[in-house]
C-alpha cells in the first residue's frame, strides 16, 4: 500500500484514504464543440502512460476530500513530490528521469 | 520436431528419458527477418505460429526482453470464456474458444484445456438484469450461456454459500459450460515449440529499445539490447509495455497500464469443480490440476510498471472468497504476484494496423487477454500477412477512439474492472 503525503493536510496517510484520479495537467478545452475529432481523441482518450515519472491527480477522499497532484515513479511506485492543485508541474531536477 | 505420443513416452522410459530434445531452439538473431514479433507471450508466439502455418511466412523472429511466457501469460488466472455482450466481442472471444477446443492436438502439446464451466454470480437486482441481458445477447450470437437459480448454482458448485444471510447473497448465476481453464505455461511452450519447428527464431533476453523507420516512414527494423535487427513488418504484442513500444515509433495509443494481482493457495485435493467469478464483490476462483486454488483480484487504482500491488487489494478479494466459500476460511495462501495490464478506455482490445507502414499492434487486452490467446493470435497473423484485418478483428481498430465506434464492454459491465 502506498503512503501518500497530502499537501493540504500536511500528513503522510495510507493509500486507503485516497482515490487516484487520472493523469494531471490535462486542461479541459473551453469550447468542446469546436474540437476536431483528432483533438477530442487526444484530450479524452490518449494518456502518456509513462514508464518513469508520471504526473497524476489524487483526491484525499477520506480526509480533506480535496484534489491535489503528485509526481510518482511508475517503476518503483515511489512518490517524488505532491503539490496543490493549480500549481505548475514541479521541476524535479535530478530526481525525475 | 519430435512428435509427442504415448509411444515416444514408452521409448524414452526404456532409455531413462535421455533422448528428449529441447522443445525449441535458441538461435542468435539474424540480420534481417520478414516479420518481427515483439513479445514472446501466448499472443505473440501464437501469432508467429499462425503466420508460419497459415500464411507460409517462416522468416520470423519473436523477441522477448525477459523469458518466454514470463509476462502476463504466466501471471493470469487462466480463465476461458466468451460470454461478452457485443457482437464484435462474441466474434473474437468465441473464435478463441473454438480454437481452444482442439489446440492440444493442433500443437501436439497438452495445453490442458478444461471446459469445466465458468459461473458468474449475481448478487443484486442489477446483476440479475445485466446477466440475463448477456444471456439473451449471447444466445443471438450462438454463444452458450444459461441462467441458474441459486439452488442450481450450488448444485453445480457445492462449496458455494447460498444462504440469504450471506453478506453478498447469491441471487442466481450465469453459466457458460464451454468456459473453463487451460494451463497457461503450456500454451506459451506449446506455441513456442510448434513455431520453432516451423523455422521461427525465438530470441529471449533481447529487449527492444528502438524502432527504426526509413525515409518513407515505414519500419525498417528494431534496435535491441543484442544489436540492430532488420524487418519489413513488426508486430507489437507487449501487453503492459505496449504504449512504451508504440511511442518508440511515435504513435500515441489510448492505453493505461495498471497492476493486476493474483494468488494461489497451498495445494489440496480436488474440492472445486468449476470457475466462479463475481464482478460485484470482485473475485475469481478455480482450482488448478496441481490442487492450488487460483484466485484473481482486481487492479490497483494507479498506473504502474512495478509488477506488484497493494496487499489491501488481495485482502479485499479474500474477504469475498471466504464469504462465498466458508470452507476456505482456514486455507493458507502460498504465493501472490502482480502483472501489468494495458487497459483501453472501452475495455476492448486493439488488434490493428497502425498509422506507421509495416507496424501492427495487438494490445489493450487489459485484465482478460488469456482467454483470447488462440483467436487473437490467429486473426493478428492474418492482419500482418495480408496487411488488412481479418473479418473478426476488423472492428478492433486504433481509429475507433477517434471515430467514436467504441466496443464498450466497460459500459456493458461484462467484465469486472
Amino acid at each position: 500500500m502506498l503512503l501518500i503525503h497530502c499537501p493540504y493536510c500536511q500528513e503522510d496517510r495510507p493509500e486507503l484514504e485516497f482515490r487516484h484520479a487520472g493523469e494531471a495537467h490535462i486542461a479541459r478545452p473551453a469550447d468542446m464543440a469546436a474540437l476536431s475529432d483528432e483533438d477530442f481523441e487526444r484530450f479524452f482518450f490518449i494518456r502518456s502512460n509513462p514508464k518513469g515519472v508520471v504526473f497524476e491527480r489524487w483526491r484525499h477522499m477520506h480526509g480533506c476530500a480535496r484534489f491535489f497532484n503528485a509526481a510518482r515513479d511508475t517503476v518503483s511506485d515511489r512518490f517524488l513530490k505532491t503539490y496543490k492543485a493549480g500549481e505548475p508541474k514541479p521541476d524535479l531536477g535530478g530526481e525525475g528521469r | 520436431m519430435r512428435k509427442y505420443s504415448v509411444f515416444a513416452i514408452a521409448r524414452e522410459a526404456m532409455r531413462g528419458h535421455r533422448g528428449w530434445p529441447e522443445q525449441w531452439a535458441s538461435p542468435e538473431p539474424k540480420k534481417h527477418y520478414d516479420v518481427i514479433i515483439v513479445g514472446a507471450g501466448g499472443h505473440g508466439l501464437g501469432t508467429a505460429y499462425y503466420l508460419a502455418r497459415e500464411h507460409g511466412i517462416t522468416n520470423i523472429a519473436v523477441l522477448e526482453k525477459g523469458w518466454l511466457g514470463g509476462g502476463n501469460t504466466g501471471r493470469n488466472t487462466t480463465i476461458i470464456r466468451s460470454n461478452y455482450l457485443y457482437d464484435e466481442s462474441a466474434g473474437i472471444y468465441d473464435h478463441a474458444v473454438k480454437l481452444w477446443d482442439g489446440l492440444s492436438q493442433d500443437l501436439n502439446y497438452n495445453v490442458m484445456y478444461s471446459p469445466r464451466g465458468v459461473m458468474m454470480l449475481a448478487h443484486n437486482v442489477h446483476d440479475v438484469q445485466v446477466f440475463k441481458r448477456h444471456i439473451h445477447a449471447n444466445r443471438l450470437n450462438g454463444v452458450d450461456n444459461e441462467w441458474l437459480t441459486p439452488e442450481e448454482a450450488k448444485a453445480y458448485c457445492p462449496p458455494l454459500n447460498i444462504s440469504p444471510d450471506a453478506r453478498y447473497p447469491v441471487m442466481g448465476a450465469a453459466l457458460q459450460r464451454r468456459g473453463g481453464t487451460a494451463r497457461h505455461d503450456a500454451v506459451a511452450w506449446g506455441y513456442a515449440r510448434a513455431a520453432s519447428a516451423r523455422g521461427v527464431d525465438i530470441i529471449q533476453n533481447c529487449e527492444v529499445i528502438g524502432i527504426n523507420r526509413g525515409p518513407d516512414g515505414a519500419v525498417t527494423g528494431v534496435e535491441t539490447t543484442r544489436g540492430t535487427i532488420g524487418a519489413a513488418k513488426i508486430g507489437i504484442v507487449a501487453a503492459g509495455h505496449s504504449s512504451v513500444l508504440m511511442q518508440m515509433a511515435g504513435v500515441q495509443v489510448p492505453l493505461e497500464s495498471y497492476p493486476l494481482q493474483a494468488l494461489v493457495s497451498e495445494p489440496v485435493k480436488p474440492v472445486f469443480p468449476c470457475v466462479v467469478m463475481s464482478n460485484t464483490v470482485h473475485a475469481y476462483i478455480s482450482q488448478s490440476d496441481k490442487g492450488e486454488l487460483v484466485i484473481g483480484a482486481g487492479t490497483d487504482q494507479y498506473t504502474s510498471y512495478s509488477q506488484t500491488g497493494g496487499l489491501h487489494i488481495i485482502q479485499h478479494t479474500l474477504d469475498a472468497i471466504v464469504e462465498m466459500f466458508p470452507m476456505f476460511t482456514r486455507m493458507k495462501m502460498l504465493r501472490s504476484w502482480g502483472g501489468i495490464v494495458d487497459v483501453t478506455p472501452d475495455r476492448s482490445p486493439i488488434m490493428a494496423k497502425t498509422p506507421v507502414k509495416g507496424l501492427y499492434v495487438n494490445c489493450g487486452w487489459g485484465t482478460g487477454g488469456f482467454k483470447a490467446t488462440p483467436g487473437s493470435a490467429h486473426v493478428f497473423a492474418h492482419t500482418i500477412a495480408r496487411d488488412e484485418p481479418h473479418r473478426i478483428n476488423a472492428p478492433f481498430t486504433l481509429e475507433r477512439f477517434r471515430s467514436g465506434r467504441l466496443i464498450d464492454e466497460a459500459a456493458a459491465a461484462a467484465v469486472a474492472h
